[in-house]
């Protein structure tokens, strides 16, 4: 997309995120303290009540990915012996710290004062920032958030990350920024949260409209930076969901489509579902399959990672742990595969869809084992069509554009003749 | 009982890919069940304690050909989910009535999930392992969760779990820890009396029979150790790292010791030995468990490591302990815990200046010349110039 092309939310977007590139390079002067943690479970209101910046190494590495720097890193990590199964995002993040710790923005990005391990949803997490406290030698504070084996959070499962958040987090980061805890501070932060996830909400379900004003994959992503990473809780992060829903709010107005990398995608012949992260070394180029065929996605998983707003959760500044607890437990993968199913099956409804996708990637196991039976269980409670193609996160290696060209076609001409009524094309 | 009587028991029950022995023991009175576990750990305790038999399910190895199980799982992801899918699959554990999946990776875990939607009759449940953090809050977390099972188990069979059965329990599993231990012990003393092939088979049988006979074929067989200890033999003392989930092919584990090496330590099967100590009989059983859990588990990969330098420390201990030579770390491929954790353990070992080889495997492996000249060769070394 051409820089006149796009959205003013990317545009304002693009400085958030370059200005808190510029903060944190600053951070060793202006003694901000620098927090590292994961995406989903991520506390960032609280990391914020206390002063600190928070750094996310999985959007450094997808940024990284998107600026075409990720295979150099990854192949770095590699000769120092990080073997080739393993998380492409890990490798990327370790290739980047040998290389001079230089953001994905060419600022450098400051050493932890703090390795907040919120272990939501991912195994790979507590083995990458193990690795990173080896490479850092700084204090780590591991919150343990239960994974929703059986469906729901138990009393029991809340009132431990609650305890850990208290009686382990809370002290570790006085601790390390030489603050006390201030509860009032974290409740004004929660409420921002609470009214961007409302706009934030608000954006996501405009795909149920046709034509759908937004892309709920590709588009998304872009939608779910700021309150996924550094921003939720913060008066930038307000001010952009503000921004965002307005302008999304106008465009279904107008009766227009998200712009994409093939222009603006008014005409949309199939609305999809997708399940699984994108592709981040040639995310343009696959977007771009999807916008040349007309494809819109209405309704994904990934852009639920760092929070299930659209199924009803807010944060609750009346009950500040408490609701930290709700927010980890709830993220998409910390619930099990019966729950992924029933997101899907229900987005394919509620959103109209067409078919449904699943885009597998090498890297996480925490998305992809067990993707081949939701495809099953999706097909078969919603009679629709899914489709299942492969590739990774940010390792280039794995992106083979012509195959996943020719699966997508192949899937586009048979919700084509599904469409004409001539039944299922195998 | 002659050692070969006991170890072509074990071999036996362990080829055996219908579970017979289990069958056997449900079919014996009525009403009796069996509930599987995945590795690693499982507190099989309380599956005794519900009156339930607990079948360990380790995947159809080398001799399981896979045919539904690969139609589950793209090509990136280990061999043990499809292998044990198979194993459903084709009806062979249709026999159990509860399977539990610990928390030791996302593919294991993930897998809890499947189960729920492939066999939604079933009691399946997923165990979240307390991980790290303030001991006190993960006890207290991980009695709960304990409680939860132990009701459910409970239901499951019929028999609910009292304070007297996990008792009994506790007492059972305190005895095979301790007769394990006591395998381990004399293997590492006396490596040439204990092949690691025999070791590795007896565990494994014991995790397909009632505790009792597990109980009374390692006693016979350490006092047939202790009656033909066997000709010393010189040869490298290794450690195998990495193989606490997926197991190497028994193929595999032969190998190692017929290329000039001794295994003295190792974490097959590590569900066995994973508490080092026993869990106190006294007060609330299940709070018991919780802490033998908490703060006796062995620290291994699939674990938090709390201490900042406990990766680093891990594998020059290990060695000392076992006083090896050298380590081998040996992972199934895709194996997440393994493979992220082995650049920090492999550091480690370097820094102590331990002599160490690596290679993957694969449960079904079936060619096993390039580990042999691998270990060879390793061996070699460490016996020619005191390292690799």
């Amino acid at each position: 997309m051409a820089e006149d092309d796009k959205d003013r939310s990317m545009v304002l977007q693009k400085e958030m995120l370059a200005e808190h590139y510029r903060r944190l390079e600053a951070a060793p002067e202006t003694r901000e303290p620098v927090v590292y943690t994961f995406v989903p479970g991520n506390l960032t209101e609280l990391i914020r009540s206390f002063g600190a910046l928070p750094v996310l190494p999985e959007i450094n590495a997808l940024q990284s990915a998107m600026r075409g720097k990720s295979g150099a890193y990854i192949a770095a990590a590699e000769r120092s012996g990080h073997s080739e199964d393993v998380c492409s995002y890990v490798k990327c993040d370790i290739g980047m710290l040998k290389a001079g710790n230089v953001s994905p923005t060419g600022t450098r990005l400051p050493k932890p004062d703090l390795l907040l391990l919120s272990y939501t949803g991912c195994y790979t997490f507590m083995k990458w920032f193990e690795l990173l406290r080896e490479e850092y030698q700084c204090p780590t504070v591991f919150l343990q958030v239960p994974y929703q084996g059986d469906g729901e959070q138990s009393p029991a499962m809340r009132a431990y990350v609650e305890r850990q958040i208290r009686e382990s987090l809370i002290p570790a980061l006085e601790k390390v920024t030489g603050r006390r805890y201030d509860e009032d501070r974290l409740r004004e932060n929660l409420k921002r949260s609470a009214a961007a996830e409302d706009d934030l909400v608000a954006v996501l379900q405009s795909a149920r409209k046709t034509p759908s004003p937004i892309d709920a994959y590709f588009g998304a992503v872009y939608y779910v930076g700021p309150i996924f990473s550094a921003f939720r809780g913060t008066e930038e992060g307000l001010a952009y969901y503000r921004a965002l829903r307005e302008e999304v709010e106008g465009r279904a107005a107008r009766g227009e489509g998200p712009a994409t990398p093939a222009g603006r995608l008014d005409v949309q012949k199939y609305r999809l579902v997708v399940e699984g992260p994108p592709n981040w070394t040639h995310f343009r180029e696959f977007w771009k399959m999807f916008a040349e065929e007309g494809a819109v996605v209405v309704a994904s998983t990934y852009s639920k990672v760092g929070g299930t707003y659209d199924l009803g959760f807010r944060h609750d500044p009346a009950d500040p742990l408490g609701t930290m607890a709700d927010y980890c437990s709830g993220c998409y993968t910390n619930r099990n595969l019966p729950s992924r199913v029933d997101m899907l099956a229900r987005y394919a409804e509620e959103y109209g869809a067409d078919g449904f996708l699943i885009h597998s990637v090498k890297s996480c196991n925490s998305f992809s084992a067990g993707q081949l039976t939701i495809l099953r269980e999706v097909e078969r409670r919603t009679g629709l069509p899914g489709s299942f193609i492969e590739s990774d996160l940010v390792d280039p290696r794995y992106f083979s554009a012509a195959n996943l060209k020719n699966r997508m076609e192949s899937y586009f001409q048979m919700l084509e003749a599904r469409r004409a009524g001539a039944g299922v094309v195998a | 009982m002659k050692r070969s009587e006991i170890v072509d028991w074990a071999t036996e029950v362990c080829e055996d890919l219908e579970f017979g022995a289990a069958r056997q023991w449900i079919s014996q009175e009525p009403g009796r069940r069996a509930a599987g576990y995945l590795p690693v750990y499982a507190p099989r305790e309380i599956i005794r304690a519900a009156g339930m038999l607990p079948v360990g399910v380790h995947g159809g190895g080398d001799r399981l050909e896979i045919i539904r199980g690969d139609a589950f799982y793209q090509s990136y992801i280990c061999h043990l989910p499809r292998s044990v899918v198979e194993l459903a699959q084709s009806g062979r554990l249709d026999f159990l009535s509860a399977v539990l999946f610990p928390a030791t990776c996302d593919v294991i875990r993930n897998l809890s999930g499947m189960w729920q939607l492939l066999y939604p009759k079933l009691y399946v449940r997923y165990l979240d392992l307390p991980q790290g953090g303030e001991p006190e809050l993960a006890t207290d977390f991980w009695r709960d969760e304990l409680a939860v099972l132990a009701r459910d188990l409970g239901e499951a069979s019929g028999s609910a779990v009292g304070e007297a059965g996990l008792r009994e329990a506790i007492g059972a599993y305190n005895t095979a820890r301790s007769l394990i231990r006591e395998l381990y012990r004399t293997r590492r003393d006396a490596p040439w009396s204990v092949p690691t092939e025999e070791l590795y088979l007896l565990l494994r049988a014991g995790e397909l029979v009632p505790l009792e006979e597990f109980v009374a074929r390692v006693r016979g067989y350490l006092a047939a150790v202790e009656a033909e200890p066997g000709r010393v033999r010189d040869r490298a003392r290794v450690v195998v790292a990495g193989s606490f989930c997926e197991q190497p092919p028994i193929g595999l584990i032969k190998t190692i010791e017929r290329s000039g090496c001794f295994i003295v330590d190792d974490d097959f099967l590590l569900g066995n030995r994973m508490l080092d100590a026993d869990v106190a009989l006294d007060g609330d059983p299940l709070r018991n468990l919780a802490e033998a859990f908490v703060r006796h588990s062995v620290r291994n990969s699939t674990l938090y490591e709390p201490d900042p330098a406990g990766k680093q420390r891990l594998i020059r201990d290990r060695v000392a302990a076992a006083r090896a030579d050298g380590v081998i770390f040996a992972s199934a491929s895709f194996c997440d815990p393994a493979l992220l954790d082995r650049p920090m353990l492999k550091a480690g070992a370097e820094a102590a200046g331990i002599p160490c080889i690596a290679f993957q495997f694969a449960e079904n492996t079936g060619q096993f010349q390039q580990f042999r000249e691998q270990a060879g060769t390793f061996a070699d070394a460490i016996k020619l110039w005191g390292g690799a």
